[in-house]
């Protein structure tokens, strides 16, 4: 042993303090769970919400319209009466198949901790003008639009004046509205794909409201600027993404905010042996949100991109339950059925499933990988077809989720796989 | 009054002032840029060459080798990552074998050790994850890796510590005779020296026209290049190149010293010397090509990319001499590639040249040590537990993909020639330089700059002059 390492031992550790981790940790501790230690990496719990300071939170979980901190703030509130132990600016750099966990702070140096399981709850981070590979000068004034949101939102401070936006997901969408709000003029918002990547409703509360354009089928292959940026050169793109040419324009701005795409934060996720999906980037899970790795759980942002909290906090829940049921003595599942996501899914979360103990219902959340209009959710236990849902519309960017009950599970046991697909009739 | 002035902070200029900072007299650097390293110094293969490429007889060949061979105790001095990991030139047809018995016979003329070709298992067994198409290799066991920005940052501080002066934000603006010294006039001062320089890289033409009437040219040769995530940075161990043609050496693919994987370079001239954007069909090219050395090109773990210029002029070597019309002015002009890889012998020669002119001596108190920034990454955690106790700020983690510490920013901004721009932290410690590309770290390290320097938010630069991260507070624009 180390003389000056603190070393310690949880039954629990959480790697995260935002809704995912919160919620966990509530969950857990409801469940009879005291052992419990969540780390975050940032001064204050939340997350990534403190800088969510747009409201459209709560709606579904506490049936109110909240924004980002008050959302946060209600699971802090309660994380705090029920006395869950927190170390807060205390980041995480190793966790090892064994569920050691090493983090360091500023206060107690290098500490190692001992956990019986682990929630992984690490979130997301985004993509980057070098991982898209936009060729061009690399000037000052190109922010991801989560890491702009920061300065304006926490540091009060604007990246720029003339703003350009490359991708419609929910964050871009945000910041146009935001940057507007502050003043900014955003001259345009490019999205890749033929349709938004966002919610519906941020389209028209963050750029229809604002008078914003939004360019669909383009996206931007130059940018200059010697040391700010001057401006950016838009495409539009073809059926299969390529850049059209003869349809460049050059658009005259300082500031590009990319909001193109989010990838969970895995990389302690692999030092710990978890499996991950190429799809999704985040673990595969079994129904309790259960790894490969008996006792590491996996949820929110870090185990697939959501679209709302209310999601995540549900989600999560489960995590921490089947975390206390696991401490509890609960037997690892080793026989599974498949959950397959077929024509028109893009993936499904959990991957693998087993319906021996189900409670009142098994949630199967999944995202669509086009556009539909006026299709069906449709689920086969096998060839068996159990569920066929009309949808009027699906969307890639809004999250959707079947409930297979008690009942419905009862009733068709025998069977493989489960598979989820799009139908037209 | 100095003795010598150096006009740039680039590699070759560090190099210079260090090996002249042994030497009683008084030196001092002139550059453009807010920091050292800004120009093709740090945007280049960062390649250690063995010395095969070099035709035979030209003071490239010569200094080549010879700079190879200093690079160990160097980086052991001045505390600068370096790294012989070995060179291999692949060869894809039998009909260009010769081409490769050749180089390697151009490589032992030029003195090059251990040369041997490889083919086969060996080569498979040396490389598996290179092209099956490579039907035998060239195989440099003395080709190296290094980061060419910290080893200036290096040179640099060593060069400070040892008296030589540094003048940032300077630009050279016209040099004259007076006497038998030079006045270099700058946008902020006035020099006077015995000797100049002229390191001045892309721009050492016209420093060089300023005063001399043989006039020379820079061509400007674009390269760009892709960096990829460090979870395939082993993927090769040695530096993969293809064999060379006429522009060059062609596209490599390299593990870096920091563990990533890097690829490149095209070869494109160009007039415009302050741009340095890359393109579209560059980047489509460099990474075409680059998939002929290896079996998959992770195209979706591309992390950065970037483009650096070569200086290069038409005489196709190496221009280090003094100027005919103009004693005491030397010029060191046209220093592409294999520059980085001479810099160390390049400023033996030059500094010879300079003691040679000014009569001196050693001096008896010049520290040839430079100690780098901890690096919290590499620590056990023992030696780090002790670091946070006695220093708390190392245990506050700034950059999470790097793991880079609040204690190792603080220390790159006050240790002498000390960071003032987000880039000047980023070169000095990687923070930014991960997967995520600063989008955690960028506001928290724009915070502790604008702390440590004692300066408002707003006015803290990517990398000086316009390049404001920040323009103003919320609502000052409505």
């Amino acid at each position: 042993m180390r003389e000056g390492v603190c070393m310690q031992e949880f039954d629990l550790v959480i790697i995260g303090g935002g809704p995912a981790g919160l919620a966990a940790a509530i969950a857990a501790k409801k469940e009879g769970v005291d052992s419990i230690l969540l780390l975050e990496r940032e001064m204050r719990l939340g997350g990534i919400l403190n800088q969510c300071i747009h409201n459209g939170f709560g709606l579904h979980y506490f049936k109110e319209e909240l924004t980002g901190p008050e959302y946060a703030q209600k699971f802090i509130d309660e994380l705090t009466t029920l006395g869950i132990e927190c170390k807060l600016s205390t980041m995480v750099i190793d966790i090892t198949q064994e569920k050691q966990v090493t983090a360091v702070n500023m206060e107690e140096g290098i500490l190692i901790i001992k956990a019986k399981t682990i929630i992984l709850a690490m979130g997301c981070r985004e993509k980057t003008r070098g991982a898209i590979n936009i060729p061009g000068c690399r000037c000052a004034g190109i922010y991801t639009a989560g890491a702009a949101q920061k300065y304006v939102n926490i540091e009060g401070l604007m990246p720029g004046r003339k703003v350009v936006v490359l991708g419609s997901g929910d964050i871009g969408l945000i910041m146009a509205r935001r940057m507007t709000l502050e003043g900014g003029e955003v001259k345009a918002v490019f999205e890749l794909m033929p349709y938004s990547t966002g919610l519906k409703r941020n389209i028209v509360q963050c750029l229809d409201d604002y008078g914003i354009p939004v360019r669909y089928n383009h996206t931007i292959i130059d940018i200059k600027g010697r040391d700010r940026l001057e401006g950016v050169t838009a495409v539009k793109v073809d059926e299969n993404r390529h850049p059209i040419k003869g349809t460049e324009e050059y658009i005259a701005c300082d500031t590009l905010l990319l909001s193109v795409g989010l990838i969970p934060e895995n990389e302690l996720s692999k030092k710990a042996g978890v499996e991950l999906s190429p799809i999704t980037g985040g673990a595969v899970v079994n129904e309790d949100m259960e790894t490969n790795t008996p006792g590491i759980f996996s949820c929110g942002n870090v185990l697939h991109v959501h679209d709302l909290a209310d999601n995540v906090s549900v989600e999560s829940e489960i995590a921490g339950k089947s975390a206390a049921r696991y401490l509890n003595g609960r037997i690892y599942k080793t026989i599974y059925h498949g959950v397959i996501g077929g024509e028109g899914i893009r993936y499904t979360v959990p991957q693998k499933m087993n319906l021996d103990v189900v409670e009142n219902y098994v949630e199967i959340r999944f995202r669509v990988n086009n556009i539909f209009i006026n299709s069906y959710i449709s689920v086969y236990f096998d060839n068996k077809r159990i569920l066929h849902i009309r949808k009027r519309i699906l969307s890639p960017g809004e999250m959707e989720s079947i409930k297979l009950t008690r009942n419905l599970i009862g009733l068709n046991s025998d069977f493989s796989d489960i598979l989820i697909k799009i139908e037209k009739e | 009054m100095y003795n010598v002035i150096i006009i740039g902070a680039g590699i070759v200029g560090s190099s210079i002032a260090r090996e002249l900072s042994k030497y009683d007299l008084k030196v001092c650097i002139l550059e453009k840029q807010v920091d050292v390293a800004m120009g093709t110094t740090k945007a280049n293969s960062a390649i250690v060459h063995a010395g095969f490429d070099a035709k035979p007889n030209t003071i490239k060949a010569k200094l080549n080798v010879m700079g190879n061979s200093m690079f160990d105790l160097l980086s052991e001095e001045l505390d600068f990552p370096f790294k012989r990991n070995g060179s291999l030139v692949l060869c894809f047809h039998e009909n260009d074998m010769d081409k490769l018995l050749l180089l390697k016979e151009q490589g032992e003329k030029n003195g090059v050790p251990n040369l041997e070709i490889i083919s086969g298992k060996a080569l498979c067994d040396m490389e598996p994850n290179i092209s099956q198409n490579a039907v035998a290799a060239l195989y440099a066991p003395t080709g190296g890796i290094v980061c060419p920005y910290e080893m200036t940052l290096a040179l640099s501080e060593n060069a400070y510590e040892n008296g030589v002066e540094f003048f940032f934000e300077n630009k050279v603006i016209d040099i004259s005779a007076i006497d038998n010294k030079y006045k270099v006039i700058t946008n902020k001062d006035e020099y006077l020296g015995e000797v100049i320089i002229n390191a001045a890289g892309i721009y050492s033409d016209e420093i060089n026209n300023m005063i001399s009437s043989e006039s020379l040219k820079i061509i400007p040769r674009r390269g760009e290049y892709c960096v990829f995530d460090k979870s395939v940075g082993n993927m090769i161990s040695k530096t993969i190149f293809q064999l060379p043609s006429k522009l060059g050496k062609g596209v490599l693919v390299t593990p870096t010293v920091d563990g990533n994987l890097l690829v490149g370079p095209n070869a494109v001239n160009q007039d415009d010397k302050e741009d340095f954007a890359t393109t579209l069909e560059g980047l489509e090219n460099i990474l075409k090509t680059a998939s002929e050395s290896i079996k998959y090109m992770p195209m979706n773990l591309i992390i950065n990319s970037f483009s650096g210029l070569r200086a290069r002029t038409e005489k196709d070597d190496f221009i280090i001499s003094e100027v005919k019309d103009a004693i005491g002015f030397i010029n060191v002009v046209g220093i592409e590639s294999p520059g980085l890889t001479s810099a160390p012998a390049i400023a033996k020669v030059v500094c010879d040249m300079v003691i040679k002119k000014i009569p001196t001596e050693i001096k008896n108190n010049f520290n040839p040590i430079r100690k780098g920034i901890l690096k919290f990454r590499e620590m056990p955690l023992d030696q780090l537990q002790v670091k946070i106790e006695e220093d708390p700020r190392y245990g506050n983690i700034v950059c999470r993909c790097e793991t880079i510490s609040e204690g190792e920013i603080i220390d790159a901004i006050h240790r002498p020639l000390g960071a003032k721009t987000l880039d000047g932290v980023k070169f000095r410690t990687r923070a930014g330089m991960g997967r995520c590309q600063s989008g955690f770290c960028a506001s928290r390290i724009l915070d502790i700059l604008a702390r440590e320097l004692r300066k408002d938010q707003l006015e803290i630069t990517k990398f000086g002059r316009e390049s404001r991260i920040l323009t103003c507070k919320n609502k000052e624009l409505i």
